[in-house]
């Protein structure tokens, strides 16, 4: 199973200064699954996020992405790998326009070089109208084409969050990571983002997702892990998880301990 | 829905449906404009200062890369301005080099400035950035005055040749001058319309938004925080040769802190982030000391107070709008769309 994981994490570590905030994590992911990483807050679920994106660096352990180690490589070679991201707090372009911003997740798919683009070539016109056009067919498929010449800044919490995954989906990658995209959402809300997280599930895509809605997580996850401290504490199928004392133990601050004390 | 059809009605959006529909017949109106307004008003004076606000319209573009879309706030522009000044002249004066070849050889010498202050500038952002690019300035107007063997020190260059086409000198009496500038202007304007429009223009204003979501999509800062130095000190070196010719004289103070907050002021009054801006603001700020010299002194109050109004009023710049239209698309893209659109009508009747 190891050998032909889609992302394949070992043992990462990162540390601050003495204090150490993921220890020794360690996670596999197959083509085509939903897999979510879950923990109280400041468990250590986003500093995992900003090691597998090349914002941090690994300090141990290694992460292997579609046969290759990415681990401490430059974030722009990760993205290029076919691994984009999300944001816990929504981070689009705000003074761009909706398809803008999905322009600009196709930024490493778009060839042309400066010269082509200043003087005009048949390659930078027939490239740009081929981004275009691709741009508009993605954001049909989200839902947002109506939307396309808002500004981003315009557009409800909800449309926000899904144009955030159009722009990581416009990179061309194939495992998508999103950090608590029902985070603010009502449960109506949250609802349609699970349909839509399905979704990319049937159309092929990989998603790993950081999220502290229940509901969603028990949902649409095939499996689950679970961290605490920055330590994994366990991993399973969602039933699994949901019956896990040290999860429950996690989540509700020890009160089992205590219990059994007296 | 309703959100939009209100904007619809919106002065803005009519003013600028108007423009765009009559895009054509506008270019040619100001062209035709431009090309005869010489010889309507054959006036020196008058002709110098139109000529100066030109110049100081690609100032504005020029700064207006690196602060209007990469949002890295420069206060020390007049030193690029010297770069190029200061190169193409001492090329034309010591090296009897003709001006077109001057003003090349002064923006590649700002150019590779521009990197060289874009590299340890790359980790600095917001004010931290615009003390050092203030620093930057006056270290220009430093060597300036004390590298006297080239520069020739506080006495400054003299006797700037005008430039020369086929044996003619272009001067500002037979006009030569201001249509070389209008033309230089109007390849400046165009290469920042291109630029704004294409990925790279795309990549700068990502930054300017947000630089780890920008990390995040791929995009090279390093190379696009210096591409944006180096565009912009190429654009305002060309300037300044242009300059330099027109007054026929440049010494270290030609280029103090003065001029490099009067072209911030030109982006921040225009409007940051917009090509029409720039004019606006070389416009208002360079006729505004011309047409109130009845002021006296007083005339720098008025300066003053133009700026602290504007910014409590209408901080975006006096053209700062984001445009109400819709994403303009290509031909070749809206003829694609359609076909798209007829197929998935037959496919459903």
């Amino acid at each position: 199973m190891a050998d032909n994981a889609y992302l394949s994490v070992k043992g990462i570590t990162k540390r601050f200064g003495g204090i150490v905030a993921v220890e020794q994590v360690s996670f596999e992911i197959n083509k085509g699954e939903v897999v979510s990483i879950i923990g109280p807050n400041g468990a250590g679920k986003t500093t995992v996020f900003n090691m597998l994106t090349g914002v941090y660096q690994v300090d141990e352990g290694t992460v292997v992405f579609n046969g290759e180690e990415i681990q401490n490589k430059k974030p722009k070679h990760i993205v290029m790998a076919g691994m984009s991201r999300t944001f816990q707090n929504i981070r689009l372009f705000q003074d761009m326009r909706v398809i803008e911003n999905v322009l600009i997740g196709a930024h490493i798919k778009t060839s042309y070089s400066f010269l082509d683009s200043t003087f005009r070539t048949a390659r930078y016109r027939k490239e740009e109208d081929e981004k275009v056009l691709q741009a508009i067919e993605l954001l049909k498929s989200v839902g947002l084409e109506h939307r396309k010449d808002d500004y981003a800044s315009n557009l409800p919490y909800g449309d926000q969050r899904k144009l955030e995954i159009a722009r990581a989906i416009a990179t061309g990658a194939g495992l998508l990571l999103l950090d608590e995209p029902a985070a603010g959402m009502n449960p109506k809300e949250s609802e349609e983002l699970m349909l839509f997280i399905r979704s990319l599930k049937q159309k092929g895509y990989t998603v790993l997702l950081i999220e502290h809605d229940m509901s969603v997580v028990m949902n649409i996850s095939d499996r689950i892990y679970v961290i605490d401290h920055g330590k994994p504490i366990a991993q399973g199928l969602p039933v699994e998880i949901a019956n896990n004392e040290r999860v429950i133990e996690a989540y509700l601050g020890g009160v089992h301990k205590d219990a059994e004390d007296k | 829905m309703t959100n939009t059809k209100m904007e619809k009605h919106s002065f803005l959006y009519q003013f600028e449906s108007f423009i765009s529909k009559n895009q054509k017949l506008l270019l040619i109106l100001l062209a035709a404009v431009l090309c005869l307004l010489p010889k309507g008003v054959n006036n020196q004076y008058f002709l110098t200062v139109i000529v100066k606000m030109a110049v100081y319209a690609m100032f504005g573009l020029g700064l207006n890369i690196l602060t209007g879309y990469t949002g890295l706030v420069s206060l020390g522009h007049a030193g690029f301005v010297a770069i190029g000044a200061y190169t193409a002249s001492l090329c034309a004066v010591k090296l009897g080099l003709s001006f077109f070849p001057s003003m090349l050889l002064g923006m590649v010498a700002a150019g590779l400035v521009g990197i060289l202050l874009g590299l340890p500038t790359l980790r600095l952002t917001g004010t931290y950035l615009s003390i050092v690019t203030l620093g930057f300035g006056e270290i220009i107007k430093m060597i300036a005055m004390n590298w006297s063997p080239v520069t020739n020190g506080t006495l400054g260059v003299k006797n700037i040749p005008k430039p020369a086409v086929f044996g003619m000198k272009l001067t500002i009496a037979n006009h030569g001058l201001y249509y070389l500038v209008m033309i230089i202007l109007v390849v400046c304007t165009v290469f920042c319309l291109v630029l704004v429009k294409s990925k790279t223009g795309r990549a700068l204003q990502a930054i300017k938004g947000d630089e780890l979501a920008s990390v995040m999509m791929g995009i090279n800062i390093t190379y696009y925080k210096i591409l944006a130095f180096v565009l912009s000190a190429c654009i305002c070196a060309a300037a300044g040769a242009l300059y330099a010719t027109l007054i026929g004289y440049v010494d270290p103070n030609t280029f103090n802190f003065d001029v490099s907050t009067l072209i911030l002021s030109i982006v921040i009054l225009g409007g940051m982030g917009t090509i029409r801006g720039m004019f606006l603001g070389a416009a208002i700020l360079i006729a505004l000391p011309e047409v109130s010299r009845f002021l006296m002194v007083y005339r720098f109050v008025l300066y003053g107070v133009i700026l602290v109004v504007m910014m409590r009023f209408r901080p975006q710049g006096i053209l700062g709008w984001k445009s109400q239209l819709p994403y303009k698309l290509s031909r070749q893209v809206m003829e694609r769309l359609k076909m798209a659109e007829t197929e998935e009508a037959g496919d459903n009747g």
